[in-house]
């Protein structure tokens, strides 16, 4: 059907489209790669007009030897593991709860899923003041009406709390997934598997988990790539303090607030890199779904 | 099929799904509450709170003091700007894919999948040195263009697979039928893509609306959008719960309304076809 006419009008409307994510990927990334090998400080006059000294791997080599390196990987696994271990296995229950006959079935599921759409400016702040605030925050209010002393959350439990906010706001893409997932279960198969007397346990480790597992893993490998970004929720609450800076919240402040741009530049090619890893695995799936 | 199940199963299930779904939007439905209460009630204790009266009053202040209508428009611009933007590059692109497809359309379209994995930090300088450069800081023109950029990649995708559902027999039919390119476009591919490309535009502007990475980094006074216009209550003077309800409500509730239209594309646009 495709003729050599039709094959060069396809590519002409595809090339504005190309164009644009090529230039969008390729210039600032040919940038930062060419920062990471300089020693550029515009606060101290460096600049791109005078010329920038190169400095080799100095800079990649300072962003690893750094103090604040090792806790900024630690803080990250913490928040993006901690964020997807909740996120999947809350998810799960959800979704099969959520699956399950109800009265005001598509009431609830709006409830469940508002939390995705709430910008996140706005979910940290509110759960930053008005819940986990020690004086006058909802849980203040709560440990004192029991007689506990009010927990400073975002000082003295600021991993857990920054991973209960981050979690409130993507439980519902786990869920929402899981049960796009459940619903292409096929209950014959279920209800075949309860007349040999297979016992629920028994049904939902081997008939469920496995038909949710390639659902699964794209949650986290989605997950996992757009967790390693966050930066709004730690900007409103910490601003990195309390050992919530993560590693895009470090090359943010070495780029900006320090202006060090040869060593944040280094940083980022270091994060660039860890996404993309991430992105091989999950391209891989999803080419794999494009030719079926 | 639908499996038979008893009026005390089914009253357990709704119990419980209804506690847990109410428990997940219990903060979304304290903002909204705190944003009718006085500052001096919002503090304290729940019950109070609730039993305290309810005021208006909050909204205007915000209105007032922060001339929030401004960053609302700028918010309105910045997401439907770059989403109606990013349609008319994607609907060309998506529309050769899906139609005349080659040996490296997958290819292409796993490429521009993979842009939107590039982490946004790790540009951050190059871009806002761009900005300065350009004189784009601030300004709602360069953020209209960052964020078209950003969504490109869902929205070529989330127009693919819409597209790739038009059944190309209709197509033929047309053709046979004596229709030229231009009117098998308008009278027989239009009607049947406005859905997808409808759809397309709730999810990319709901995307657009919240990004908080590039708006705040960006903008000032001037461009702020909504997201970067709350950002600015993490320094606050005095009391201002109410007063941070209000402006939140606002500035998340045209978004709830639009996001509950948009739960399916939400599973189409984010997992790539990964999950169906």
């Amino acid at each position: 059907m495709a003729t050599q006419h039709s094959r060069s009008a396809a590519r002409l409307m595809m090339a504005p489209a190309v164009v644009l994510l090529l230039g969008w990927m390729l210039v600032p990334l040919t940038m930062t790669l060419y920062f990471s090998f300089k020693k550029y400080l515009p606060m101290r006059g460096d600049s791109l007009a005078n010329g920038l000294d190169w400095v080799g791997f100095a800079n990649y080599a300072r962003f690893v030897t750094s103090s604040s390196f090792w806790p900024s990987v630690y803080a990250t696994l913490v928040i993006v593991g901690g964020v997807l271990v909740i996120t999947v296995i809350l998810g799960i229950f959800l979704a099969l709860l959520l699956d399950q006959p109800m009265w005001g079935q598509g009431v609830v599921r709006i409830l469940v899923i508002a939390p995705f759409f709430v910008m996140p400016t706005v979910s940290g702040l509110v759960w930053k003041n008005m819940f986990m605030d020690p004086v006058n925050g909802f849980f203040a209010h709560v440990w004192r009406s029991v007689g506990a002393e009010p927990i400073e959350w975002l000082s003295q439990a600021s991993l857990p709390s920054l991973i209960l906010i981050v979690s409130w706001q993507w439980l519902p893409f786990a869920t929402l997934i899981l049960l796009t997932a459940f619903q292409s279960l096929d209950q014959e198969q279920l209800e075949a598997a309860e007349m040999d007397g297979a016992r629920w346990p028994q049904r939902f480790v081997f008939i469920v988990l496995p038909h949710l597992s390639r659902a699964i893993t794209v949650v986290l490998l989605i997950q996992t790539i757009f967790l390693l970004s966050i930066f709004a929720e730690i900007f409103v609450t910490t601003q990195g303090s309390f050992g919530t800076k993560t590693l895009t919240y470090l090359i943010y402040q070495r780029v900006l607030e320090s202006q060090n741009v040869g060593l944040g530049s280094a940083g980022g090619v270091y994060a660039i890199i860890l996404a993309n890893i991430v992105a091989i695995f999950l391209m891989r799936i999803v080419g794999k779904n494009l030719d079926a | 099929m639908a499996r038979a199940v008893t009026t005390r199963q089914k009253t357990i299930n709704s119990l419980a799904a209804w506690a847990v779904g109410l428990l997940i939007f219990f903060p979304i439905l304290w903002i909204f509450v705190m944003s009718f209460k006085a500052e001096g009630d919002a503090i304290k204790t729940p019950l109070e709170v609730l039993a305290a009266p309810w005021t208006l009053e909050n909204y205007g202040v915000v209105q007032e003091r922060s001339n929030y209508s401004r960053h609302f428009a700028n918010s309105v611009i910045l997401a439907f700007g770059s989403t109606l933007l990013g349609l008319l590059v994607a609907v060309p692109a998506a529309w050769a894919m899906a139609f005349v497809p080659s040996k490296r359309t997958k290819d292409i379209l796993l490429w521009m999948l993979s842009t939107k994995m590039l982490p946004a930090v790790g540009v951050l300088y190059p871009i806002y040195l761009l900005f300065i450069r350009l004189g784009l800081l601030d300004s709602r023109a360069g953020l209209v263009v960052v964020l078209m950029l950003i969504n490109l990649p869902i929205i070529v995708w989330m127009l693919y697979t819409y597209f790739r559902e038009i059944p190309g027999e209709i197509l033929e039919a047309a053709r046979m039928d004596g229709a030229t390119l231009h009117e098998e476009i308008l009278y027989v591919l239009t009607p049947m893509a406005i859905p997808g490309m409808a759809s397309t535009l709730l999810l990319n502007v709901i995307l657009a609306w919240n990004e908080a990475f590039w708006t705040l980094n960006l903008t000032a006074a001037k461009a702020a959008p909504l997201t970067a216009f709350i950002a600015s209550y993490s320094s606050p003077e005095g009391l201002f719960y109410a007063k941070l309800s209000a402006a939140s409500t606002m500035a998340i509730a045209p978004i709830l309304i639009m996001g509950w239209f948009s739960q399916k594309q939400l599973v189409r646009g984010l997992t790539f076809g990964a999950v169906k």
